[in-house]
């Protein structure tokens, strides 16, 4: 009779195994779209293989690269004007626009919605990035935000949050720091970091 | 109303600032969206993968990491879309879900 | 050419509008004012394409600066601080004055 039987058959528990439900989940998705013919298992393996070079130390050329472009954009835009100067940068197909910090102006980027970031010239976002706390922090108290990243700010500066809605990523020009005249580009570029590009630090003079 | 994503000016707690690389299971799921994103056309946007996981709801929402959103967001676009049905995912994952555990334990 | 609603310097105010659905709109701008600072670009519309539609026509998107004063209640930074946020344009109406 149906009440004697064991409605439920015993499956043992997931939350004792190593893996997840949704782990098992894009295993599975990965395996049909392959045998779907969506994509094959050596361009899963290619994607794979281009991540792992576009690691820390890739981003950090990337990032001297640009900090390059970025000291002599700097060099040049000495000379016209204290404003805020805005470049468009392209790199792949999503446009990144530039914001640069004056003076009067600094930048801080984030994108509360998801997490969009400038992935094409920066690698990877960072985990705080995309976390809860950064996306609905920063546009309500930037400059306890960058407190918490040690980034003093004077009280007199504007602090402008940009959030990136749309198709845009932006990406922040630091200010050149003191004590770096004469400095080669290549030696400007080692004092900007990725985190001077999202705003949230300042560029540093290496200490000797 | 304000939908669980859209957390702009909402309190939040101290900023964790220390990263980690990416799990190799994670890496495979980013790989597999850009896949989906460069068939002609594509399968999957990124507009589409960003409505999928503001459709979670608030519980889901909040309690899955990033990436098992994304992986929630894709699958449920790929059974809207056809491309996959639910009983073949089912059957699938319980392969795989089989698959490993029999390698855990041997 | 798309015309424009809007131009560079002119105030405008983010409908205090809350449907459900696919929005780029965040929640913490609708109703406040704000300024034009740029056109971003023209964009196939996000709302279009997050459901398999084509996002055409294409939209205006405009880069909107709020001071923050103007977004929280007591906002406890420098006054002139603001946020940038990328709006489409029917997300948007011309205002007088706040």
């Amino acid at each position: 009779m149906p009440d004697h039987f064991h409605a439920h058959p015993e499956q043992p528990d997931i939350e004792d195994t190593p893996f997840t439900e949704h782990q098992v989940m894009a295993q599975a998705l990965e395996e049909l779209l392959i045998a779907k013919g969506f994509f094959t298992a050596d361009a899963m393996r290619k994607g794979l293989e281009g991540m792992s070079t576009a690691s820390p130390a890739d981003g950090a050329r990337r990032v001297g690269r640009f900090g390059e472009a970025a000291a002599f954009e700097e060099r040049v835009l000495h000379s016209v004007n204290d404003t805020a100067m805005e470049l468009s940068l392209h790199v792949g197909q999503i446009p990144i626009h530039a914001v640069k910090n004056t003076p009067q102006v600094h930048h801080v980027i984030v994108c509360t919605l998801c997490s969009c970031y400038p992935t094409a010239l920066l690698g990877g976002s960072p985990d705080w990035y995309k976390s809860r706390a950064y996306r609905s922090r920063v546009v309500r108290e930037p400059r306890a935000v960058l407190e918490e990243f040690g980034t003093h700010l004077p009280a007199d500066i504007e602090v402008r949050v940009h959030d990136s809605t749309a198709e845009r990523r932006y990406v922040v020009i630091p200010m050149r720091p003191e004590g770096t005249e004469g400095m080669t580009e290549a030696e400007l570029a080692a004092c900007v970091t990725r985190d001077c590009m999202i705003g949230t630090a300042l560029p540093q003079v290496p200490q000797p | 109303m304000r939908r669980p994503h859209d957390v702009g000016g909402l309190e939040g707690g101290p900023i964790d600032t220390e990263e980690h690389t990416l799990e190799p299971w994670e890496k495979r799921v980013v790989v597999m969206r850009r896949l989906l994103a460069q068939q002609s056309p594509p399968v999957m946007t990124l507009d589409a993968l960003r409505r999928g996981i503001e459709d979670l709801g608030a519980d889901d929402y909040n309690r899955l990491s990033y990436y098992e959103r994304w992986t929630a967001s894709i699958t449920n676009n790929l059974i809207h879309q056809g491309v996959i049905s639910i009983d073949e995912l089912s059957r699938k994952m319980e392969e795989v879900e089989t698959r490993w555990r029999k390698e855990r334990t041997s | 050419m798309i015309p424009l609603r809007f131009a560079v310097g002119q105030r405008v105010r983010v409908r205090a509008v809350f449907p459900p659905g696919h929005i780029r709109t965040p929640y913490y701008t609708r109703g406040c004012v704000g300024i034009i600072e740029s056109l971003a670009g023209i964009d196939p519309n996000p709302e279009h394409l997050a459901y398999g539609h084509l996002g055409h026509p294409p939209v205006p998107l405009y880069r909107v600066r709020f001071h923050q004063p103007d977004l929280w209640p007591n906002y406890g930074g420098n006054l002139q601080d603001t946020v940038v946020v990328d709006i489409f344009e029917h997300w948007l109406e011309a205002t007088a004055h706040a």
